[in-house]
């Protein structure tokens, strides 16, 4: 049996032995000297915080829901919550695409489309008049997402904030919720016990989710590729620069990102274990 | 004064029918009755926290039926006392008070008066989380008294205490219960506890010909 378990354990180190073994410190330095790799690095920094963030300020409500309260649809919304996970990463950024410029259904109804449009559209050069959220994020509101760091930042939230609810579910299972029907009695509301009672308690959970969330984010490559692309300076980040150097056969940067990023990953799980070993004692 | 009228109460598949009972001003009620009979899910429809489906709870002779646990202002004590974990116990009592927006002098008055009479005055900066079972007790008492002036309902509280504990327990509880006038309606198990305590007793029992679940005066 221990035979058997060390397998993986010993895959897993050679692994990292082989990717060392591939490259010296000095390829390492160069890759990362190179000013794409600086930009991946930073885009890669600044879309997996804002993923993190955006994934507990949603997954903190949402958890609390989920662990606090029976309601009708509550075991849907539990489901749909670890779809992002289960969900082929190349589908979920397709359904992205798809989310941002396919016309709203009936939206055409309520949208004033011009004539010549309307030809076009007969014409066969033309999708269906409607209302598209891309058209509308760029043209109304002056903040395109598609093939653009937002689009980065979506598609790293829409996984990341799935592992970010279901840390805070459980975080709020392990909570006594009579704390929070004292305070109840004490005269706060059900918003504002939880505020005063119950997130006070939730903080490391918060911590261990925004640490998930940003690993998990750290490690999306599907859905930025299909719904941000892999325009360099632009859209790109480690995991993209990794597909991007090995695609024009430049091993040694690949592997050097490819270090960096594990490297990044071991101080995130760090993290983790420090936090863990802090709840539990 | 705390006065149930014919309330029923659904929770799941368990159903409690037309129970009424009365306790007076300052009255040191203590329910009792078998394990899973429904005390507790009377103690919280009375603070608000559980609906009644129908029947009338009023607090001092006003309907309160409808009220949040807020509006009641009644203490409420859970078996495990449920303190709040990431307050001092100076935080703890103050709780009510900060929350109803008491001027920082009169909190601090309340809150001294409270641990006097409590005797937990050397407590007050400590972490609720290093307090022994009885400390623990009488500084979720002291949180309960700071949010009202009109009743405290303890659901089994110092069942988990040595008996010695207990015994000082039992007499602290009759003591502010005397000192106080605020009406007290306890649930507990313990004969002995019982017989120190009540002025009047409420059994829950179930009609073994009926089913049904009523309470009488003991």
């Amino acid at each position: 049996m221990g035979g058997l378990s060390s397998c993986f354990i010993v895959l897993i180190l050679l692994l990292l032995i082989a990717d060392l073994s591939f490259t010296s410190t000095d390829e390492f330095l160069a890759a990362l000297r190179k000013p794409e790799i600086r930009a991946a690095f930073r885009l890669t920094l600044g879309t997996c915080t804002a993923a993190a963030v955006m994934s507990v300020w949603v997954a903190t409500p949402l958890g609390y829901l989920l662990s606090r309260f029976r309601f009708p649809g509550r075991r849907l919304i539990d489901t749909l919550v670890d779809i992002p996970v289960i969900l082929p990463p190349l589908v979920l950024g397709l359904s992205l695409l798809i989310l941002f410029h396919q016309p709203f259904p009936f939206s055409g109804l309520f949208v004033d489309t011009p004539p010549e449009k309307l030809a076009e559209v007969a014409g066969g050069l033309q999708q269906k008049p409607g209302w598209i959220l891309d058209e509308w994020l760029r043209n109304t509101v002056g903040f395109p997402v598609t093939y653009r760091w937002p689009a980065v930042v979506l598609a790293q939230f829409a996984v990341a904030c799935a592992f970010a609810v279901r840390t805070m579910k459980v975080t709020f299972d392990q909570i006594n919720p009579r704390a929070e029907d004292v305070a109840r009695t004490l005269g706060c509301s059900r918003g504002s016990a939880f505020l005063q009672v119950a997130l006070p308690q939730a903080s490391r959970g918060m911590i261990a989710a925004g640490t998930i969330a940003w690993a998990r984010a750290l490690g999306e490559f599907g859905p930025i590729l299909v719904f941000a692309g892999a325009t360099r300076f632009r859209t790109e980040v480690l995991s993209t620069t990794v597909f991007l150097e090995l695609s024009v056969g430049q091993l040694d940067a690949a592997v050097a990102v490819s270090l960096l990023m594990v490297a990044m990953a071991v101080f995130v799980l760090l993290i983790l274990r420090w936090l863990g070993a802090d709840l539990s004692s | 004064m705390i006065e149930a009228s014919a309330i029923s109460i659904q929770a799941g598949q368990y159903q409690l029918r037309e129970i009424s009972f009365r306790i007076e001003s300052g009255q040191y009620a203590v329910m009792m009755g078998r394990t899973g009979i429904g005390k507790t899910t009377i103690l919280e429809a009375i603070c608000g926290l559980r609906k009644v489906s129908s029947g009338v709870i009023r607090i001092n002779g006003q309907d309160v039926t409808r009220w949040t646990p807020a509006e009641r202002q009644l203490g409420y004590m859970p078996q495990d006392l449920a303190l709040f974990p990431t307050m001092t116990v100076h935080r703890n009592i103050e709780f009510a008070l900060r929350v109803r927006r008491q001027p920082a002098a009169q909190r601090k008055r309340r809150v001294e008066e409270l641990a006097g009479l409590l005797r937990i005055e050397h407590l007050l900066e400590r972490s609720t989380e290093a307090l022994s079972g009885g400390e623990a007790q009488r500084v979720a008492l002291a949180r309960a008294l700071a949010g009202t002036q009109t009743a405290i309902l303890l659901d089994e509280p110092i069942s988990a205490l040595d008996r010695q504990t207990r015994l000082e327990s039992q007499q602290l509880l009759k003591d502010i219960n005397r000192q106080t006038g605020v009406t007290f309606l306890h649930i507990t198990h313990n004969e002995e506890e019982a017989d120190a305590l009540a002025d009047v007793r409420l059994l829950l029992e179930q009609d073994p010909t009926t089913g049904l679940i009523g309470i009488r005066d003991a």
